[in-house]
């Protein structure tokens, strides 16, 4: 399967470097149309990238699995979890913050966000959503590992998939299959827990008292992870996502993409040293496969840009490891912009691959600002700022009134003319409040409710905390009074706080 | 030239030499042997998911058409393994909620109408429940706003034929206005002054305009109220207060249960309409009349009970 590579310095402390019988099982010249999917077996890389992506891994995974617990007190009216998109009582919880539903553009808010985000991030580094983040590539990365733990390394993997289904087969693949059971229930558990009082919900869970849609929850997340990231993997980066296609349109030449750098590898040999000592001119490139060898979506990275690269960098470390075994500088294969791989290119024509290679800089965020990214980044801040704003100067309070339809206005037995409202007034506090509700503009109307007869110009209203009251409130004007618009005024005594709500008296007279 | 018809594709004759699909070079796909116009079909498989899921429909349909009720048969269908039918579902879904109603419906037809009016969570079921009933029993007369037509009571105002405390209402729905089949309904008659000669037209004339006078509707005539005193104030009042124990309207007020036109006015004097309303302990089941009577109640014209009033 493998065979020894020379190395350029007989140095005895590195390694030799293996060649691997690597096969870019996705690139069009080895693969039909419609041909059934040939199935991957990334090796185990080591390096920066990969230490990153765990980092990353760690604390994405950690983030979604631990912020249901976290507790944050609301008082005895409201729920103490810090996250709760509490969907039976219509309220969204985030730390001090609660949203109502009528306050929905704030996700659409954060959803414009994530989408200029998504902008700046893929102006600057390129597909870096789908190579760190995106739980397709995290999810499938734990499965691979889960693999490498139990089955072995690459080519143990092959030889095992290879084989005939015998007892160490069997018992290999379904203590895999279990863990990636055990990682999907607990991806599908975790997510219910936004949705319901986390220790409640895990009490009820475990002894079977959870609703039905919770078990679905899991059981649907569940099966959906271990099909997407233990089968599907790959295909669903390349077939069903829209995303590559998006994003892939996004870039431009200074945005930082995953490269091969040709200049300095071509042409590539696997015999160098013997290619040198003819005389030859050789590129740093030995031609091991390593590349492909650890790349999760079966294609080779030196055969350019291509619509199937996460820009995961697993090639990148894959090839640094080589290049230090061999004694080159590192960067064959390196994040760079089009905009530096033309210079290079340019420069290892005119002055020599040596000179480029010097010049080369591992990542260069030369171009980091420019007019597209500043663009990006203002307007994803003006609409965060603008949010944040309008988050923390919002109203506690909130007053909406129906005019009755039917009838628009009666008349009363004394010839005064009676109209009827519906008041919804919301308080956001998380207690019980007093208001204070009078009327503005119609000097010689009273009101009065169904529930106390008497008649003023002023009702003292108890609004449950954080509710809406529906409040019925008949106003009355006297004989010959003319149709007008007029305002309830509701004032809380307490904080001083005081909506308006402007509505109109109707007497049939023109 | 029926080779030719063979080569272009058309539907092969049964037992005849199957047709040897040609490869598309560019491609390497076979092509169906169809052509149109030098066009040719390229026979490209479908998917394996797709057919996956085509097949996973048929065994779907299969189980379906076992389980459920599916295939039309001349008066029903067949009735499937599970036993299930809308209807069945149906039928479930009103005795659940009807179980779920049960303890509030219970507690509204125990309790006197005063003391559902007195709970918060009952005014509020019995008012929503009113709401309802009024919408199939009573729009016909009283109007989808419940205020009324000429000849039809408006609810929505304080002025009330036989009284508006929450006890008159229900009487009122109880045993219904001039309905001859409940012996306990509400009854009064006005006399054809008109037509039974008991007066002359100029006196309904006159009479017609102290009845406007009483409202400040018109100027005051001694005639009129000579007529009045005579033949009207026992029912109506002196002062045309009206008085519900026999249902006779205020006259002193702004509001006209047919219309406040002087002609109409005479032509009620002379040969009066009577409104009739049915009895609805007849149709309704109590709870259902006591819904109804906190709804009218509270539509804002509703009157204090007696016992209930506050203390001057």
């Amino acid at each position: 399967m493998t065979t020894l590579l020379d190395t350029i310095n007989n140095d005895p402390r590195r390694t030799a470097v293996l060649v691997e019988d690597a096969t870019p099982v996705n690139n069009h010249e080895f693969r039909a149309d419609y041909e059934a999917r040939r199935k991957i077996f990334p090796s185990r890389v080591q390096g920066f990238y990969r230490q990153l992506k765990w980092i990353l891994v760690a604390v994405l995974l950690g983030i979604y699995w631990f912020t249901p617990w976290i507790r944050w007190d609301r008082g005895p009216h409201a729920p103490d979890q810090a996250v709760l998109l509490d969907l039976a009582h219509r309220r969204f919880y985030f730390f001090a913050v609660e949203i109502w539903p009528q306050e929905f553009y704030y996700v659409a808010g954060l959803l414009i966000m994530a989408g200029l985000g998504l902008f700046l991030v893929t102006s600057i580094a390129g597909r870096a959503w789908c190579g760190y983040a995106c739980p397709q590539t995290v999810w499938t990365d734990m499965f691979i590992q889960v693999e490498r733990w139990i089955e072995g390394d690459r080519n143990a993997r092959m030889k095992l998939d290879a084989a005939p289904w015998t007892f160490a087969k069997w018992r290999k693949r379904l203590t895999v299959w279990t863990l990636w059971i055990v990682i999907s229930v607990a991806t599908g558990g975790a997510w219910i827990f936004y949705f319901a009082d986390a220790p409640t919900l895990a009490r009820d869970m475990v002894t079977g008292q959870a609703a039905p849609v919770a078990y679905f929850t899991v059981l649907t997340l569940a099966a959906t992870t271990f099909w997407l990231a233990g089968f599907m993997r790959e295909q669903v980066c390349t077939y069903m996502c829209p995303w590559p296609r998006i994003q892939g349109a996004m870039l431009d030449e200074n945005s930082l993409i995953v490269t091969y750098n040709d200049w300095r590898g071509e042409p590539r040999s696997r015999h160098s040293k013997k290619a040198i000592a003819k005389g030859l001119d050789v590129g740093d490139c030995v031609d091991c496969n390593a590349c492909v060898a650890a790349c999760p979506m079966g294609i080779d990275i030196r055969d350019g840009q291509q619509l199937e690269c996460i820009t995961c960098a697993l090639c990148i470390d894959a090839c640094d490891t080589v290049m230090d075994k061999v004694g080159r500088p590192l960067g064959l294969i390196s994040y760079s912009t089009l905009v530096d791989f033309e210079h290079h290119t340019q420069t290892a024509k005119q002055q020599g691959r040596e000179t480029a290679t010097t010049e080369q800089k591992r990542v260069s965020f030369a171009h980091i600002a420019r007019p597209r990214t500043i663009l990006y980044f203002t307007l994803w801040a003006a609409i965060g700022l603008g949010m944040l704003v309008v988050l923390f100067t919002r109203g506690h309070l909130d007053v909406t009134v129906l005019h009755d339809r039917a009838p628009l206005f009666v008349t009363l037995s004394d010839g005064s003319v009676r109209n009827g409202y519906t008041l919804k007034l919301a308080s956001k506090t998380l207690d019980e409040r007093p208001l204070e509700l009078s009327l503005e503009g119609v000097d010689d109307a009273v009101m009065w409710t169904p529930e106390s007869e008497t008649r003023s110009r002023q009702l003292a209203v108890m609004v449950p905390p954080d509710a809406v009251r529906d409040l019925r409130v008949f106003v009355s004007r006297p004989p010959g009074a003319e149709a007008v618009s007029f305002t309830f005024l509701v004032t809380d005594p307490e904080s001083g706080e005081a909506v308006r709500s402007t509505a109109r008296f109707e007497t049939g007279s023109r | 030239m029926s080779d030719i018809g063979a080569d272009k594709g058309f539907p092969r004759v049964p037992g005849s030499e199957p047709y040897r699909g040609e490869v598309d070079q560019p491609t390497g796909t076979a092509t169906t042997g169809h052509e149109w116009d030098g066009i040719k079909e390229l026979n490209t498989p479908m998917p394996r998911w797709w057919l996956w899921v085509f097949y996973a429909t048929h065994v779907f349909a299969l189980a379906y058409i076992i389980l459920y009720p599916s295939i039309p048969l001349l008066r029903d269908a067949t009735t499937g393994l599970l036993g299930w039918n809308s209807r069945l579902e149906v039928a479930q879904e009103l005795t659940a909620a009807e179980t779920a109603r049960a303890e509030l419906y219970n507690q509204i037809r125990e309790l006197p109408v005063e003391e559902i009016a007195k709970s918060d969570e009952l005014r509020e079921v019995a008012f929503r429940g009113g709401y309802s009933a009024f919408k199939v029993n009573c729009v016909q007369c009283h109007g989808a706003d419940a205020a009324g037509s000429p000849g039809f009571a408006n609810l929505q105002d304080d002025d009330w034929l036989w009284g508006g405390t929450l006890a008159d209402i229900q009487y009122t729905i109880e045993h219904g206005v001039r309905f001859a089949g409940n012996e306990d309904t509400r009854y009064s008659e006005m006399p054809a002054f008109g037509r039974d000669g008991i007066l002359e037209r100029p006196d309904i004339r006159a009479v017609t305009r102290h009845v406007l006078s009483l409202s400040n509707s018109g100027p005051a005539d001694p005639q009129g109220a000579e007529v009045y005193a005579a033949n009207c104030s026992s029912c109506h009042g002196d002062a045309g207060e009206g008085n519900r124990e026999l249902g006779a309207p205020r006259l002193n007020d702004a509001i006209w249960l047919y219309s406040s036109a002087p002609a109409d006015i005479e032509r009620q004097i002379y040969s009066p309409r009577h409104g009739a309303m049915p009895a609805w302990n007849q149709r309704l089941d109590p709870a259902t009349i006591k819904q109804l009577t906190v709804y009218v109640h509270e539509l804002g014209g509703g009157e204090a009970s007696p016992e209930d009033a506050p203390s001057q």
